[in-house]
Parts: C-alpha cells; structure tokens; sequence
C-alpha cells in the first residue's frame, strides 16, 4: 500500500498517457484533459505545502537565530502582504480603513510567529487574536473594500499590481542586470585564445557582441551582421539540434525508466 | 503613488547594485523581500489561475453549464497531498506524487520524442541540396550550409554518445562534434553578455531618466 500503490499508479497513469497521445478518439481526449486539469489543480496544493515549507523554515530560523534570522521577518512579511492585497480589492474611491486591516494582519502574523517559538505562549496568542479582532471588525464595518477569495478582482489590486511593478519588477531586472559585472569577469578568463577550441569560442561570441555594437567603421556592420547570422543559422544551428536531440531522447529513456518502475527515486525512503 | 513607487524601485535598485561592493544588511533585505513578494505573488496568480480558473468555475459554473463533477477528484488528490505535513500518513501524499509522475512522464515521453528527437531529425535531413524552383539550379551557399548542419548534428550527436570510447574515427568524428558545440557555446555566451549589458543599460536609463530626471 505504501509503495507498491504509488508505482502501480505512475505505471497506469504513465501508459494511459503514452496510448492516449495515439488515440485520437474524443474520449480518449475527454480524459486527457481532466488529467490535465486535474495535474494543475493538484500543482497548487503542492504550491502551498512549498509556502507553508518558507513559513516553516524562516520561523526555525528566528527560533534559534541562525545566521541572517532577522531577513526572515522581511521575507514573511512580503509573503503574507502579497497574499492579502491578492484576496482583497477596492470597491469605493478610497481605502478606508484597509491600511488599519493590513496592520492588524501583519500584527497578527507577528504574533502568531511568537506564539510558536516563545516559552509565553499564552500572552503572544492572545495578542494574536486581539489582532484577529481588530481584523475581522475592519472587514466588517468598513465598505470601502472587500475581500475576494473564489473571484480573481484581487489581481486588479492597485497595491498587488503596484508591489509586482514597483518592488517585484526592478529587483529581478537588477539582478539580472548585475549580472553583467560578474559575466564580464567570465568572460576575461574564458576569452583567452589558448588555443583552437578556446578560439572559435572567442571568435564566435566576438561577432555576436559586435553586431549590437552601433559604433561601427563604415562596411563593417553589414559584414558582421551576415557573418553573426550565418554563425547563428548554420554551426549553432547544428550544434543545437544536437543537443535538443540528446534531451529529447533522455527524457524518453527517463520516462521510460519511471513509467517501468526501474527509477523510483522520486519517491523517497520510507 | 507613481512618485513614490520609482522612489521604491529606485532605492531597491541601489540596493541590489549595493552587492557589487560586498555582501551587504542593504542587499540581503532586498533580497528576502524580493523572495517574499516573489513567493507571494506566484501564489497568489497560481492561486486564481489553476484552483479558481479550473477547478471553482469547473465545479460551480456560472454560465448555467453542466457541472464537471470529475474536477473534484483532482481536488482530492490535492488534499491528500496536504497529507504529507503529518509524520504518521504522510506517505498518502505518494498517491496524487504517484499519479503527477505517471501522467507528465508518459505526457512528456511523447512530446519530447516528436518534438525534440523526430522533428529535428526530420528538418535536418530534408532539403540538404537547395535548389531555386525557377531556374532549377543549386543554390550553393544554402547547400553547403545544410550539408555543414548534417555534419554537425551528426558529429554532435556522437559526441555526446559516451557508451562507445572516443577513440579513431569516432573520436575523430566527436572532435569535429566540439568544435560545433564551442561555435555555439561562444555565440550563446555573447548573446547573453549583450542581454545583461541591456538590461544594465536600462536600470541605469531608470535611475537617471524616471528617478533623478538627468536624461530627457
């Protein structure tokens, strides 16, 4: 039951899937996608096991103050600030209250952490629920906004919409940006025409970066624009094929292996 | 807000460039906000999209549409994924694990094997000799392009065949495998040089033209 189970189930789901691919039948199709459907709606529970896990780890870290415990709080609290401007929306032309509930919320989660790693647990709960309160009376009494939890009106949230572009946006682009202080350095140790290899490497990376170079000589961006083209079109081309080749036919020996029984490390000891 | 929010962006800009002197309280704040928000915001959007979109509108439908009741055991398997928080049934989550591991490995198995391995097989082996359809002449720079492509998936492919000793013709054949395999390599790693220069170039155009309003 606790192992036999799940392999048969991957060998039953694993071959309705290969068959089904050669069905072409409407029912066939019917139960595909319901498969489907059912492999996303799964994804998302696993999505809050994945949450859950990030609360789980970060109060274990302040609990017994591991190196950078205090990040932890910033990360929590972006966490469950993104989730409740994603439940709620405005329905007035101002806020109200809604800045008072997100404080109680905050509040409460602070709390709530405290009940759990501090010896008065009995103070922090009770703390935890008067910010509950607070909460609850908010969302009662005040019309300004609403809560939306089985309607997606909090992906309009202007505070949901803003975090995304104002927070969320320029912090990945930057670190992605950064990058390119780091790459340059790669790219002084790995440009070093040591020899043949290590040379058609340096060529080739050389004509790609130089045909978005816009400070040209005259004659020579129209010459480095076909020379890039070809290197993209023809050797990278070839070399890609190659290797999507190789993955494509490594994920079917994979698949081959899970759907068997003869990889079964996914599932873990026990 | 507007204001305010280029305010936000632009210090938590600084803030990430802050790394570039050292490891840094202002960058690992960043940091854990960007990890929050991040892990917030996908919640949330996966939130709306799979269990919302599919599953609440699937089971209570709006519309006046029969209900698809079959959604509701995707729902189950879900929950007993939730099982696996507890110590003792935790092994009930294997269950809807078993079930994603069968239906994407039998899924992908065939995607990937039409898509990956017999369309790239099939583009490369079609057309190897150009030939204009109105004058019915070879078209030689094309031609010999298609047969360098040949060469190096062929060649590429043997490289990356470990179950035969690179030695001979066939060590020959990988050699010629590397050298394609470098080409690309190198023209990728330029590629991505010249994207993150790009996207440095435009946090910079952020600061001095949205933020500090030095550029026009």
């Amino acid at each position: 039951m606790k192992r036999q189970l799940p392999f048969l189930l991957v060998f039953i789901f694993g071959a309705f899937m290969t068959i089904q691919y050669y069905v072409p039948h409407e029912s066939s199709e019917f139960v595909y996608t319901f498969l489907l459907d059912w492999t996303m709606i799964i994804g998302i529970f696993a999505l809050a096991l994945g949450i859950w896990s990030l609360y789980h780890v970060s109060v274990d870290k302040i609990q017994h103050k591991k190196e950078n415990w205090i990040y932890s709080y910033v990360t929590l609290f972006g966490l469950f600030i993104m989730v409740v401007f994603g439940f709620s929306y405005k329905v007035g032309d101002s806020w109200g209250m809604y800045p008072l509930f997100v404080i109680a919320l905050m509040a409460l989660l602070y709390c709530l952490i405290h009940a759990s790693i501090s010896r008065s647990k009995g103070f922090w709960l009770g703390l935890s629920g008067a910010a509950l309160a607070v909460s609850f009376g908010v969302a009662f009494f005040d019309d300004s906004w609403k809560l939306a939890f089985m309607t997606s009106e909090g992906l309009k949230n202007t505070m949901f919409t803003n975090f995304a572009d104002f927070v969320l946006t320029p912090i990945l682009a930057t670190m992605f940006a950064l990058l390119a202080f780091f790459i340059a350095s790669a790219a002084y140790r790995a440009f070093r025409a040591r020899n043949v290899l290590a040379s058609l490497l340096l060529i080739a990376a050389i004509i790609v970066m130089l045909r978005f170079n816009p400070y040209m000589p005259f004659g020579l961006p129209e010459l480095v624009a076909e020379t890039s083209s070809w290197l993209m079109n023809v050797p990278n081309l070839a070399a890609q094929r190659a290797i999507v080749i190789g993955i494509g036919l490594g994920i079917v020996a994979t698949s081959l292996k899970v759907i068997l029984g003869i990889e079964r490390g996914y599932m873990g000891k026990g | 807000m507007e204001l305010l929010g280029i305010w936000v962006a632009a210090l938590l800009t600084l803030g990430i460039f802050s790394f570039l002197y050292k490891d840094n309280p202002v960058y690992k704040i960043c940091e854990s906000i960007f990890i929050g928000v991040s892990a917030g915001y996908w919640a949330i959007a996966n939130f709306f999209d799979a269990l919302h979109k599919k599953f609440w509108i699937g089971v209570f439908p709006t519309d006046g549409s029969d209900p698809d009741y079959f959604l509701w055991f995707g729902a189950l398997l879900g929950v007993l994924m939730l099982m696996r928080l507890s110590s003792k049934i935790g092994w009930i989550a294997r269950w809807p694990l078993a079930f994603i591991v069968g239906a994407t490995a039998g899924l992908y198995m065939m995607l990937y094997f039409v898509s990956n391995a017999m369309n790239q097989v099939s583009s490369t082996m079609r057309d190897v000799i150009v030939v204009n359809s109105d004058t019915q002449l070879i078209i030689w720079g094309e031609t010999v392009g298609s047969i360098l492509i040949v060469i190096g998936v062929v060649s590429g492919l043997v490289y990356f065949f470990f179950s035969k000793e690179h030695k001979g013709i066939f060590g020959r054949t990988a050699r010629v495998g590397i050298w394609f395999l470098m080409i690309t390599f190198g023209a990728h790693f330029g590629y991505t040089v010249m994207s993150r220069m790009s996207l440095l170039i435009g946090r910079i155009d952020f600061l001095f033209r949205d933020w500090l309003h030095l550029l026009k």
